[in-house]
C-alpha cells in the first residue's frame, strides 16, 4: 500500500471512534462553554452575549454552594467507605469458604438493580411509621426519626443507599484482582513468619493498587454522576439539604429552563472533575505498581 | 448474505414503509401528556376515554402518554417543544400557563371557538376553575382535572376520643384541640397515631396556600409578576403549621411525604389529613374504617386553593390535529364524561351541569362527601401562579421547609423566600 493509501486506511479506521469522541464529548463541552457566556433564550427572544454574568449570579447563588458542599460530603462519605467495603467483602469471599457463590451473588445483586429500583426499595425502607427501618427501631425501644424528611439526616441516608449500592460493583474487580495474584507469594509469605495482617498490608494492598486506582476513578465520577436517588427520594429537598449538583444543574436546566445558567454550572462540574482527575493519575500514578 | 438478497430487503421494506405512510395519512393521529398526581388506576381510565373516543370519532387517533407528576409532566413537555416533537396537547398543572406562554409553546382556545355552542360550552365551567386558565383576554387551559383540599379524618377515631364523629374542626383553634384530643402516645412516649397530618414534600405551597387562604391573604397578584411571601399573615400561616409540630405536638416532625399520606391514614396512624379531593375515590376504597370529608377549618374565613391540570393545545400541532384535539377536549369536558371522571377519582367535575347529571345526584345523594370539594369552591381561590412559576414557588417551598425542619424561623423563611422570588420577577414587571 502506498503512504498515503495507508494514511488514509488509518484515518478510516479511526473515524468512527473520532466522529462518536466529538460528536458526544468534544462538542458538547465546547457549546456548554460558548452557551455559558450567552443568556437564555426565551420563546422568541434570542440569546445574546453576556459575559461573565452566570458566573457572577453562580457566585451569589446561595443554593450553588450549598449543592456544591452537599456534594462534597456526599464523595467522602460514599467513596472511602464503599471502596473499603468492596475489599473487605473480596477478602472474605476469596477464601474458600462454604456458600461462597451464594455470598457473591448476594453482594453483586444491589448492582444489578437498577437506580431507580433502588431507590423505590430504600423508600419504603425509611418511610416513617412502618417503613423496614421503622419496625427494626421499634422493636428494639429506639425513638422514631424521619430518615428522609430532617435536614441532618437526609444526606447520609442517601450516602447509605448509594454505598449499599456501589460496593458490590467494586468487590467485582478487587475479586479478579485477588485471584490473579501467584499463589506463590502467600506461600513465601507463609514461610518467612509473617502475619496475615503485614502479608495484607505489604503485599496485597500495593498490588491491588492498579484497581485501587481504576475504583477510585469510578467511584469520584460516581459520586457526581448518580442523582437518580435523589429524583426518587427526595428531590433536592428538605429545604436543598439534599441538592447534589449535577442534580441541580438538571433542575436549572430541565425545570426551569434557565439553559444559559445551567451551561455556567456545567462548566464548574467540568472544571472540578477535571482537576480530581488530574490530581488522582498524578498523584497515584508514583504509588501503582503495574505488574 | 448475497448482494441481491441484501438489495432485494432493502427495496421490500422500502415499499412497504411507503404504503405505511400513505395508509397512515388518513386518521388524525393526536397524542397527548398526562399526569397522574393521585391514587387509583388513572391510567386504565384515560386509556378507556381515549378508546371511547376513537369509537366514536373514527377518523381520529388519540395517543395517551403517562409523563408522570406535574412537575415532570411540564418538564417532559418543554422538552418536546424544544426539540420540536411537541405533542398535539397535553393535561398540565393550570399554574404552569404563563411559563407555556413564556416559551411560545401554547395557542389560545379563543380562535376554535366560533360556534355559540362553543361559546355555551366554555361559559359552562365553574369561574373558580377558569381563573387559572384566562389570561390577557384569552383562555389557554380548559379545566380537566381539577380539585381542592379537602380533609379527611377518621370518624372511629373521633368516637374513640369522645369527639362527635359528624362534626369535624371548622377553625384552626378546633383542629389543634380535636388533634391533641387524638394523639396517641405509648408507654415508652412514642407517638402511635398522630392528630393531623398536612404533606409537605414537592410542592408544600399548595397546602400552605390553604392555610393562608383561611388566613385571608393572598400569595400573588393575578397578572402573576408580584408574590406577597412576607405579608404578616403570611408569616402566621407557617407559625401555625409549626406551631402544630413544636406548640401542640400533634403533626409528625420534618417533613411528611405526599404519596404516603392516604397509606399513613388508611394504616390508622393518622386521625386527619389534608389532601386532594382527587384522592376521595382512593380513600373510600381502601379505607376500611368509617370516614369522613369536611372542608378545611377556617380562621378568619373559610378557604383553598383550586388545583390541578388543564388541557393546553400546542403552538407546534398542524392544523387538523389541533381541530381534532379541541374535539376530544370538548368531548371529555362534557357533562356526561366529567361527571364520570368525577366518580371515577374524586376529582371535581369542572361544570355546574356534569353535578346535574342523574348519574352524578345519584353518587351526591349516596356518598356525601363527593360533594364536598364542591361546595368549597364559594371559597376557593386561584392557585399560586406567576411568571417562570416553577422557580418562584420553588423560591417558596424552600423557605417552607426551611420552616417545618426547624432551620429557620417562620418569619426568616418567609421573607428569603419573598427576596429570591423578587429577584426572579424583576425581569417580567417591565
Amino acid at each position: 500500500m502506498t503512504r498515503s493509501a495507508q494514511w488514509l486506511y488509518g484515518w478510516l479506521l479511526l473515524l468512527p471512534a473520532a466522529v462518536l469522541l466529538a460528536l458526544f464529548t468534544h462538542y458538547p463541552a465546547v457549546a456548554t462553554l460558548w452557551h455559558s457566556f450567552r443568556s437564555t433564550p426565551k420563546g422568541s427572544r434570542a440569546s445574546t452575549f453576556v459575559g461573565v454574568d452566570n458566573y457572577a449570579q453562580l457566585i451569589d447563588d446561595p443554593i450553588f454552594w450549598q449543592s456544591l458542599t452537599n456534594n462534597l460530603w456526599f464523595a467522602l462519605g460514599t467513596i472511602p467507605l464503599s471502596i473499603a467495603l468492596a475489599l473487605l467483602m473480596a477478602v472474605w469471599v476469596n477464601g474458600k469458604i462454604a456458600g461462597r457463590g451464594f455470598l457473591r451473588l448476594a453482594y453483586f445483586t444491589p448492582t444489578v438493580l437498577p437506580m431507580i429500583a433502588v431507590a423505590n426499595i430504600w423508600l419504603f425502607f425509611y418511610t416513617p411509621e412502618y417503613g423496614l427501618l421503622e419496625q427494626i427501631t421499634g422493636a428494639f425501644g429506639l425513638p422514631a426519626h424521619n430518615w428522609l424528611g430532617s435536614k441532618n439526616s437526609a444526606l447520609p441516608a442517601l450516602m447509605v443507599v448509594t454505598v449499599w449500592k456501589e460496593a458490590g460493583f467494586f468487590m467485582i474487580f478487587y475479586l479478579a484482582a485477588l485471584q490473579q495474584m501467584s499463589p506463590q507469594l502467600a506461600e513465601a509469605a507463609a514461610i518467612e513468619g509473617a502475619s496475615r495482617a503485614y502479608f495484607f498490608r505489604r503485599v496485597t494492598l500495593p498490588l491491588l493498587m492498579p484497581t485501587t486506582l481504576f475504583v477510585l476513578v469510578n467511584a469520584v465520577i460516581n459520586a457526581f454522576r448518580l442523582v437518580d436517588h435523589v429524583v426518587v427520594m427526595t428531590r433536592g429537598g428538605p429545604d436543598n439539604a439534599t441538592e447534589l449538583l449535577l442534580y441541580y444543574i438538571y433542575e436549572i436546566g430541565f425545570r426551569f429552563w434557565d439553559s444559559a445558567y445551567a451551561a455556567a454550572l456545567t462548566m464548574v462540574l467540568l472544571l472540578l472533575l477535571g482537576v480530581v482527575a488530574l490530581l488522582q493519575f498524578w498523584f497515584l500514578e508514583r504509588k501503582v505498581h503495574y505488574q | 448474505m448475497k448482494r441481491s438478497t441484501l438489495w432485494g430487503w432493502f427495496v421490500a421494506i422500502a415499499v412497504t414503509a411507503l404504503s405505511g405512510a400513505t395508509l397512515a395519512q388518513a386518521p388524525v393521529e393526536i397524542s397527548f401528556y398526562y399526569p397522574v398526581a393521585v391514587g387509583g388506576p388513572i391510567t386504565k381510565l384515560i386509556d378507556q376515554f381515549a378508546a371511547d373516543f376513537e369509537k366514536e370519532n373514527p377518523g381520529i387517533k388519540v395517543k395517551p402518554i403517562y409523563s408522570g407528576s406535574y412537575q415532570e409532566s411540564i418538564t417532559k413537555a418543554l422538552t418536546a417543544v424544544k426539540s420540536n416533537d411537541a405533542p398535539t396537547t397535553s393535561v398540565l398543572l393550570s399554574t404552569d400557563m404563563f411559563t407555556l406562554i413564556d416559551e411560545e409553546a401554547i395557542v389560545p382556545f379563543d380562535p376554535l371557538i366560533k360556534t355559540p355552542e362553543d361559546e355555551a360550552w366554555l361559559k359552562g365551567f365553574y369561574p373558580a376553575f377558569m381563573e387559572n386558565s384566562q389570561t390577557g383576554g384569552k383562555t389557554w387551559g380548559i379545566p380537566f382535572q381539577r380539585s381542592t383540599i379537602v380533609l379527611y379524618y377518621n370518624k372511629e377515631m373521633f368516637k374513640d376520643a369522645g369527639l362527635d364523629p359528624n362534626r369535624p374542626p371548622a377553625t384552626w383553634k378546633e383542629m389543634a384541640e380535636h388533634a391533641q384530643k387524638l394523639t396517641k402516645r405509648d408507654a415508652s412516649g412514642k407517638v402511635t397515631q398522630w392528630g393531623v397530618q398536612i404533606p409537605s414534600s414537592g410542592f408544600p405551597y399548595w397546602l400552605f396556600q390553604g392555610l393562608t387562604t383561611e388566613n385571608d391573604v393572598q400569595l400573588m397578584n393575578a397578572a402573576g409578576t408580584e408574590t406577597y411571601y412576607d405579608k404578616p399573615a403570611v408569616i402566621e400561616a407557617l407559625q401555625y403549621w409549626m406551631d402544630l409540630t413544636s406548640k401542640y405536638k400533634v403533626h409528625p416532625e420534618g417533613i411528611v411525604e405526599w404519596g404516603t399520606t392516604p397509606k399513613d391514614f388508611f394504616e390508622r396512624k393518622v386521625a386527619m389529613i389534608w389532601t386532594t379531593t382527587g384522592n376521595l375515590t382512593n380513600v373510600k376504597n381502601n379505607a376500611k374504617f368509617d370516614f369522613g370529608v369536611a372542608m378545611l377549618p377556617a380562621n378568619k374565613r373559610r378557604g383553598s386553593p383550586t388545583g390541578g391540570g388543564n388541557f393546553y393545545l400546542f403552538k407546534q400541532a398542524k392544523p387538523e390535529q389541533q381541530a381534532a384535539a379541541f374535539k376530544f377536549i370538548k368531548w371529555i369536558t362534557s357533562p356526561a364524561r366529567a361527571a364520570q371522571w368525577g366518580i371515577d377519582t374524586g376529582y371535581v367535575a369542572v361544570r355546574p351541569d356534569a353535578w346535574a347529571t342523574p348519574v352524578m345526584r345519584k353518587y351526591v345523594a349516596e356518598f356525601p362527601p363527593a360533594a364536598v370539594a364542591r361546595d368549597q369552591l364559594q371559597y376557593a381561590v386561584a392557585e399560586l401562579s406567576t411568571h417562570d412559576n416553577q422557580r418562584v414557588t420553588k423560591a417558596l417551598n424552600d423557605g417552607l421547609q426551611a420552616g417545618l425542619t426547624g432551620t429557620k424561623s417562620a418569619e426568616q423563611a418567609m421573607k428569603d423566600s419573598q427576596r429570591e422570588a423578587e429577584r426572579l420577577l424583576r425581569p417580567y414587571r417591565k
